[in-house]
């Protein structure tokens, strides 16, 4: 009988601490990562996530914006997997050369599934709103 | 029997969080004491998350598991005091981070160019110093030239609201580099020293050649 209480205790914990991650629906992501889901949900994967600060570490900004030609806006790159294959955009240096290949899907399309197209942290995103305020 | 009470417990409990999902509205934080401290601040915890925690990476995935975390890298960088917490210019000048300023050929060099440019402001605001020595060790001429800034003295209007709806500076502080609230990185040139430098100015143009 003990156990069963013992479970009980548990089963409500777990029911308590899934409630509170329920609740925790707020993106903590790091300033200046870029989400790309232009055409990634409708081709069902997950929309990739770019993290800025892993790159700016290891190449200028002038290499992409200048050199790959990648313009200074979050959806404003038609950007597609034939492309990146034929070296352009990501793909000039995510080619196993300089960079891991495309078949490592999973490390670039790793966002949760839904996650619109934005630079996360940028200004607009951390003007505060009323709840429920439309983003 | 004992495994079954278990089983009805469990069941009852799956329903809770069902009905409980169902019902509530928008989710929200701060429904249980509605006056915690950072109600719509991230508190400094929650800075610098593993990408299985920053809530834009999908947790359930093998390939967010293997992404390094931005604490690990950030570690031996420069402390900064907004955006990713790192002081980028300093830890390039300090040569703690060497990006490459070709994606090919890691000796490239940039040509730099050392010129400051004065912007006047309105205002109690010290004036804008603009260093094109550090823009241009990151960045090429054709980034800003002739779009978003006209090479010319003069030629560029530009206001605090639309740096923040991402226009002009904008376009990179406040998405990528420092953000717009770390004001006093560019607005540095105290107001009385720059009516000096105005003065001078006014005979030559605003844009000054620093050794």
């Amino acid at each position: 009988m003990a156990l069963t209480l013992c479970k009980r205790i548990m089963v409500l914990g777990l029911t308590i601490v899934s409630l509170v991650l329920l609740t925790q629906n707020v993106s903590h992501a790091e300033y200046g990562d870029v989400v790309m889901n232009k055409y990634s949900d409708d081709s069902g994967i997950r929309p990739v996530v770019f993290p800025h600060w892993f790159h700016r570490i290891r190449f200028r900004c002038k290499v992409c914006h200048a050199d790959l030609g990648f313009k200074f806006k979050a959806g404003g790159n038609d950007i597609n997997m034939l492309k990146i294959i034929d070296g352009e955009y990501c793909g000039a240096c995510h080619n196993g050369d300089i960079a891991w290949s495309v078949e490592n899907c999973d490390l670039c399309h790793s966002a949760k599934p839904k996650t619109p197209t934005q630079v996360h942290e940028s200004t607009l995103q951390k003007l505060i709103r009323p709840a429920g305020a439309p983003k | 029997m004992v495994r079954s009470k278990f089983l009805a417990s469990l069941i009852f409990s799956l329903v809770i969080i069902a009905l409980s999902v169902a019902w509530m509205p928008v989710p929200d934080a701060s429904a249980a004491d509605p006056n915690t401290f950072n109600r719509l601040m991230k508190p400094p915890s929650k800075r610098n998350p593993p990408p299985t925690q920053d809530g834009i990476h999908d947790p359930g995935s093998i390939g967010t598991q293997g992404l390094q975390t931005p604490r690990e890298a950030f570690k031996p960088l420069p402390q900064g005091q907004s955006g990713n917490y790192v002081d980028w210019v300093k830890a390039f000048d300090a040569k703690k981070i060497q990006p490459r300023f070709d994606s090919k050929d890691p000796k490239a060099k940039p040509v730099i160019m050392d010129l400051t440019i004065v912007r006047q402001v309105k205002g109690s605001m010290p004036d804008v110093i603009f260093p094109h020595k550090q823009h241009t060790e990151w960045l090429d001429c054709s980034n800003c030239h002739p779009v978003p800034f006209v090479p010319q003295k003069g030629a560029n209007q530009m206001s605090m609201a639309s740096i923040m709806l991402g226009e002009s500076c904008g376009v990179c502080h406040g998405k990528v580099a420092f953000p717009v609230a770390d004001c006093r990185r560019c607005h540095t040139e105290a107001k009385g020293k720059a009516t000096k430098t105005s003065a001078k100015a006014a005979a030559k143009p605003a844009v000054s050649k620093k050794k």
